[in-house]
């Protein structure tokens, strides 16, 4: 049965759809890219699927188990995060507040759950770091750890190497291709279609409209 | 010197002073941060002056509690302030300028045209600047300070983690449900409640500084988020203290000795970020 169904689904804002008949199925564990140029409409689908906004028309469904607010999202970085004064340990912490519903203050286990992301992504080391004292792979790293406290099954990462070296990358991509083996629902947007082809199992490209089985 | 001190700890009003100005102190400096990052310092700004129009009208109204004017009405802004931020037809800056400016022209007016005493210059000033009136408080004015700054205090501890993760990453708050308008909302409201405290202490053109200049110092030498909090509340509270004691025996005007000293604090706070890199 599929996490996730878009169909015949439009996105767009104030009265103005970007993207049309959209359609496509995510099932449990898929490795699902959404590549396109920048201003194809990705984003825009990416903040309707979160439901940060709501659908032109058409229709997002979720089910087997997944809730909309408990996909893990990785965003872009934005401006504030770049001399923000928090440190690491703090920041994945953060992943938490979903669970923490109508409470006040993390319990024990919300602590726990931080620290073993924390050890899942072998960012130990920087607990107490700054987070703006980090290189761009490790934030991602820290900001990926995060995620996964907000989530047991899925992951959404926005553009996750844009601005990292080669070698960092080819990192967050085994990092990530390790947690979709885990059993991790993973769906990513990207523009870096070679290195996509490698590692997901569906692709979906925007202006086509289509879906191709890679695996 | 000292005896001096103590011969002025004998008086009631100097006491009161003392507490309000470490309260508003302590309250302004913890949303300081969250102000800062969120680049909202200019909101700031724009409701003190806001605060000085509604501040003008209650002495014009001659009402004994000018809270009940200035309170509601700042509140009111602060949120059309937010709101005007996220969807901006008139960009949000250019509607910082034209309230602040306005408000102040508005404010300044008013206080001509009604006058409540013989002495307009000086009420204007007063209200501007912050002055005695941080030792002509009455008991009544203790007490209200007193209570909101503990319902400040109190919403910034129980909402700490929330603010945080607004503060952070809006988008990702946003996305896992946290209902981050209705903590803008908060925050808007706080800011309001604290800058018109604030505004007994150092008048209204100075609040501003009372809000970042702690942030600001911590910022540049604590790392976590936590830890930036607690040095600013203290930080904040001491220079307070020590502004107003000067300002005691030396005679210099309230709220801008306690903004030297904080001024003088960061100062000694960005260098010592600096050497240690």
């Amino acid at each position: 049965m599929a996490v996730l169904t878009a169909k015949e689904l439009a996105v767009g804002y104030e009265n103005q759809s970007v993207l049309e008949n959209i359609n496509f199925e995510i099932n449990a564990g898929d490795y699902f890219c959404i590549v396109g140029e920048n201003g194809s409409g990705k984003t825009t689908l990416m903040k309707t699927i979160l439901g940060l906004q709501a659908p032109m028309s058409g229709s997002i469904s979720f089910g087997d188990g997944l809730e909309n607010n408990e996909i893990g999202y990785l965003p872009q970085q934005s401006v504030v995060q770049r001399d923000f004064p928090a440190s690491v340990y703090e920041i994945v912490l953060s992943g938490c507040q979903n669970s923490l519903g109508k409470g006040f203050f993390y319990s024990a286990e919300h602590k726990k759950l931080a620290m073993a992301n924390i050890k899942r992504l072998g960012i130990e080391k920087l607990k107490n770091r700054c987070y703006r004292e980090l290189s761009g792979g490790q934030q991602q790293r820290v900001l990926l750890a995060r995620a996964l406290c907000a989530t047991k099954n899925a992951l959404l990462l926005d553009e996750p190497v844009a601005g990292l070296d080669p070698q960092v990358t080819t990192e967050m991509y085994e990092l990530i291709k390790q947690l979709n083996d885990d059993g991790l629902t993973i769906i990513m947007i990207s523009h870096d279609i070679q290195n996509v082809k490698a590692y997901a199992n569906k692709i979906y490209d925007v202006n086509t409209k289509e879906v191709r089985n890679v695996r | 010197m000292l005896d001096k001190l103590i011969m002025y700890m004998g008086f009631p009003f100097v006491r009161y002073a003392l507490i309000v100005g470490v309260l508003i102190a302590l309250c302004s400096s913890l949303l300081g941060v969250t102000l800062v990052l969120k680049r909202y310092s200019y909101i700031g700004d724009g409701l003190s002056h806001v605060a000085f129009g509604a501040l003008s009208i209650a002495t014009v109204l001659n009402l004994t509690n000018k809270m009940i004017i200035v309170l509601p009405l700042t509140i009111i802004f602060a949120i059309l302030l937010l709101r005007k931020g996220q969807n901006t037809k008139i960009k949000g800056d250019a509607a910082i300028a034209m309230l602040s400016v306005g408000a102040l022209a508005f404010g300044y007016m008013l206080m001509n045209l009604f006058p409540s005493s013989s002495n307009v210059a000086g009420d204007v000033c007063t209200t501007l600047f912050g002055s005695t009136s941080i030792l002509t408080l009455t008991q009544l004015d203790v007490w209200i300070c007193g209570i909101l700054s503990v319902v400040v205090i109190a919403i910034f501890i129980l909402f700490y983690n929330k603010i945080f993760a607004v503060t952070f990453d809006e988008n990702f708050a946003n996305a896992v449900g946290t209902n981050v308008n209705l903590y803008n909302l908060l925050i808007a409201t706080v800011i309001a409640i604290i800058i018109v405290l604030a505004m007994n202490l150092v008048g209204s053109l100075l609040i501003s500084a009372l809000v970042i200049f702690p942030a600001l110092s911590a910022m540049s030498v604590f790392k976590s988020f936590k830890k930036v909090t607690i040095f600013s509340a203290v930080s904040s509270m001491i220079c307070a203290l020590f502004g107003i004691l000067i300002s005691i025996l030396v005679g210099t005007p309230v709220g801008s000795t306690i903004v030297t000293v904080d001024v003088l604090l960061f100062g000694v706070c960005y260098l010592i970020g600096r050497i240690r890199g």
